[in-house]
């Protein structure tokens, strides 16, 4: 177990080197002169050039690449061109936002999902059966931003329940916070509470036709006490891996809702960079990114061995 | 309820049961007109092949027919009250109280992500008031009384920690807390060894002695019946062909069905057909070993032994049977002899020729040599295919051509007495019996010189399993063929084997002509094998 965990923790330096690799080359493939838009239209060649000297830019890029690495090595993802301020410091202000919508999207969508997943596995084929599926294709194919307009327009704008955008720090205290948050987790969990109620569905259903389900109402069971003690407690394992990924997906997947809210999460602050070629800053994102996937998947494959005891690492 | 209790009549008293089968089944009813009793302290076995409709008979009283099979005409009485129509709410204060189910298989009748001790705990949460720890005192008095080892431990295991026995053990431990006065056991020995099914049975035996319990005990197993019964009733098709005592039933049966199932009953006696000598060698096995070992980083190497030090030979026109329990490492022999898996020491010889380290691109001319038939008819044909595909298959892998591999199928189909119209089918469209045959007629159409039979009869009916043994008899003998035959079976070894290895552990412990290993068995593990057997004493064969 320990074994698995320090050997997991070991893969994932292999893994990020790989993810700095790349993230480095593409970004200095694609066209467009961070130090030309830093420096304006206006701005002169020699200006643009100083610029790029005093960013490091004009060292070939190997040496570039070393400087960042050895940076990197040290804990420091570098300055960012735009914001003048260092890329860690930047994504620890961003994080709270985005940590904070994802974490309220997946507790709305585990809380709406999987009691509604259970019950249609529970009544295959009925009506709420019919009408889940129906609504998790609905979920599925139409867009975040549209899902958000139409939240704002009829909540916000005509019943006046939550505000239309914005974000209010948990410091504010946590009404304030909770009350700005939560048209936007609602607007992100719809395709997440398609997805996790049809995995739901088809996993709990899965499990009604075995063996040990016929034993426990044969024990006198009721009926609500195999559903949840039997069936969905042996449905968890595909269920929490469809969460995890959920979580991974979310954190480098808010920048629509994100715009949509005006939410300063790391969603805006990816798309900003990207627009200002701000190297340092879209590195330090990415590879913050794939840190997360890492440890989410790690935290996944940990809580099989709760959910399952036949598991063992 | 006290007083339904001390009462007298049947514990179980089932009147003109009709259950009916959805439209468009083989039958318009699951079950017709049964009527049947048990009374306390006495065992019932309702005994029947698959589709005979003991196992919907157990599911209706218990109150969990499936919705497309709805109970139409009956009654059913536990302890007087009628039950077939009773509320979902009162069937369920009932169940695990009054009554109680014991299943096939106790690995997946039990919910594998739950302790033992919990699962049994449901049951006492569910029906009772009592405090945890009155539960607790409960939960480990039930586990003793099953006799179960380290009851501590065993409450807080998980099934699968467990072995099949205990496992089975727990199912009836969580059966019979609430000391319900009926016990439905379905086909509860089953999938155990047969040492195992020997405790168990004696285990139920014991309990329904001592609580009086009535004991309705479904099984397709004679052997089982003669162990265990005080009455028995025959089902055929839905219908009850004939009832009486164990005894009456047993060695005077009056119905043609009864006759016919009896008689089906492989004997134990062998069957003394003579072995011709000096038939060449087609199969030899030298010091065969096969260990799989779990590598880990840090920790020592796990190193499991599934089959050890084994030599065997089979001759031309000869029937080798390995006999053994689960685990005992008969079929890693067999896989290793087909290179399905890699022995990892030792030799085999097909035909003078060692296989046992070729490549597998050296290995490919003799593949066709060597065929295997497995236990389950239903997973080893691939649906999505016709039967000629399947059987046509192998042949045409090998540079037959099309028609001349369908020529081929069409004469086998006839060997395995099937209709050539049979290959233009999918198997869906066949039962067990003759999914076996095409199954047999696919490894025949490699023009095997060694065939391997791997548990190939023991999913099938007894009436379905002794046409196969018959046919695979007739085939051996027609086509000279050498045989391996793997079972777990002592009786169906008895009549299909020239020659048994007894395999324990990945050992043979005992190896010799079949006459001298059945008529007296000489190694201690042998010996309690034929002991643990049910119904020995009974000759069914001669019916």
């Amino acid at each position: 177990m320990y074994q698995f965990i320090a050997r997991r923790l070991l893969s994932t330096i292999p893994v990020l080197a790989i993810v700095a690799v790349l993230v480095f080359m593409l970004l200095r493939l694609t066209p467009g002169d961070p130090a030309a838009i830093l420096a304006g239209d206006a701005a002169s060649t020699e200006q643009i050039e100083g610029i790029r000297k005093t960013l490091g830019l004009d060292q070939p890029l190997p040496v570039q690449f070393g400087i960042w690495l050895g940076q990197m090595l040290q804990g420091d993802l570098g300055e960012s061109y735009y914001y003048k301020v260092r890329v860690t410091e930047l994504i620890g202000q961003r994080l709270e936002p985005t940590l904070s919508l994802a974490a309220l999207t997946i507790v709305i969508a585990i809380l709406v999902a999987v009691p509604l997943g259970v019950v249609a596995a529970w009544r295959f084929g009925g009506w709420f059966d019919r009408a889940l599926m129906g609504f998790s294709v609905f979920g599925f194919s139409v867009p975040v931003f549209v899902v958000g307009y139409l939240l704002v327009w009829l909540v916000s704008l005509k019943l006046g329940w939550f505000p239309v955008q914005g974000y209010k720090p948990m410091d504010d205290g946590f009404g304030p916070f909770l009350y700005h948050l939560v048209l936007p987790s609602i607007t992100l969990s719809v395709i997440y509470i398609a997805l996790l109620a049809r995995v739901t569905r088809a996993s709990v259903l899965e499990a009604l036709g075995e063996d040990y389900i016929r034993t426990a109402r044969a024990k006198g069971l009721t009926e609500s006490r195999v559903l949840i003690s039997h069936a969905l407690a042996n449905a968890a394992v595909p269920i929490v891996t469809i969460i995890g990924i959920g979580i991974a997906l979310l954190i480098g997947g808010v920048v629509v809702t994100e715009s949509v809210y005006a939410i300063p999460g790391l969603g805006r602050l990816t798309v900003d960079a990207v627009l200002s070629r701000d190297f340092p800053t879209i590195q330090g994102v990415i590879l913050f990114f794939s840190l997360v996937y890492v440890v989410v998947n790690l935290l996944v494959d940990l809580s099989y061995v709760i959910l399952d005891p036949r598991i063992r690492y | 309820m006290t007083a339904a209790k001390s009462g007298t009549g049947p514990v179980l008293d089932v009147r003109g049961l009709t259950i009916a089968l959805p439209t468009h089944s083989d039958r318009p009813e699951a079950v017709s007109e049964v009527s049947f009793s048990v009374e306390r302290g006495e065992i019932v076995c309702l005994v029947g092949e698959s589709g005979s409709g003991k196992s919907v008979i157990a599911q209706a009283v218990m109150g969990l027919l499936p919705d497309s099979l709805p109970l139409t005409v009956g009654q059913v009485l536990l302890e007087g009250e009628d039950i077939a129509h009773a509320g979902r709410d009162r069937l369920r204060q009932l169940r695990a109280t009054r009554m109680s189910m014991v299943f096939q298989e106790p690995m997946t009748a039990l919910n594998p992500v739950m302790r033992c001790g919990d699962q049994i705990d449901e049951v006492l949460r569910e029906h009772t008031a009592l405090g945890p720890a009155e539960r607790r005192a409960k939960i480990l008095d039930i586990i003793r009384e099953v006799a179960l080892p380290d009851p501590e431990r065993i409450v807080m295991s998980y099934p699968h920690q467990l072995s099949g026995g205990q496992r089975q053990r727990i199912m009836i431990a969580m059966a019979l807390v609430l000391e319900p006065a009926l016990l439905i056991a379905d086909e509860p020995t089953t999938a155990l060894d047969v040492t195992t099914q020997a405790q168990i049975l004696e285990l139920i035996k014991t309990l329904q002695a001592r609580h009086g319990m009535g004991v309705l005990f479904i099984t397709h197993d004679f052997g089982v019946v003669a162990e265990i019964a005080r009455r028995v009733a025959v089902l055929r098709l839905g219908r009850l062909v004939e009832t009486g005592d164990k005894d009456a039933v047993l060695k005077r049966p009056r119905h043609d069905y009864t006759i016919m199932l009896m008689n089906s009953v492989p004997d134990f006696k062998p069957h003394g057909r003579p072995i011709a000598p000096d038939q060449p060698i087609v199969l030899q096995t030298k010091k065969l070993d096969k260990t799989y070992a779990e590598r880990g980083w840090f920790s020592a190497r796990r190193v499991v032994h599934a089959a050890t030090d084994v030599s065997l030979e089979v001759r031309r026109g000869q029937t080798l049977g390995i006999v053994g329990e689960s685990g005992s490492g008969k079929s890693t022999v067999a896989r290793c002899i087909v290179r399905l898996i890699d022995p990892t020491g030792g030799e085999v010889y097909i035909h003078g020729e060692e296989i046992a380290r070729r490549s597998h691109r050296a290995l490919r001319p003799l593949r066709r040599k060597v065929q295997i038939v497995f236990q389950d008819p239903y997973r080893s044909l691939n649906p999505r295919r016709t039967v000629g595909e399947a059987i046509i298959e192998g042949p045409v892998n090998y540079g037959l051509s099309r028609s001349e591999a369908f020529e081929r199928a069409r004469r086998l189909m006839d060997l395995v007495r099937m209709d050539a119209a049979a290959l233009e089918r999918y198997p869906h469209q066949f039962s067990g019996g003759q999914r076996q045959r095409i199954c047999i007629a696919r490894a025949l159409a490699m023009e095997p010189e060694l065939l391997i039979a791997d548990e190939a009869v023991s999913a099938l009916d007894v009436s379905v399993q002794a046409q196969v043994l018959e046919l695979l008899e007739e085939i051996r003998e027609r086509l000279n063929l050498a045989m391996l035959f793997i079972t777990h079976d002592l009786r169906v070894a008895a009549q299909v084997c020239d020659h048994v290895a007894v395999m324990s552990q990945g050992r043979v412990v005992e190896y010799g002509p079949a006459n001298e290993v059945f008529v007296s068995p000489r190694h201690a593990y042998t010996q309690a094998l034929f002991a643990a057997a049910p119904g020995r004493d009974f000759a069914f064969g001669q019916a």
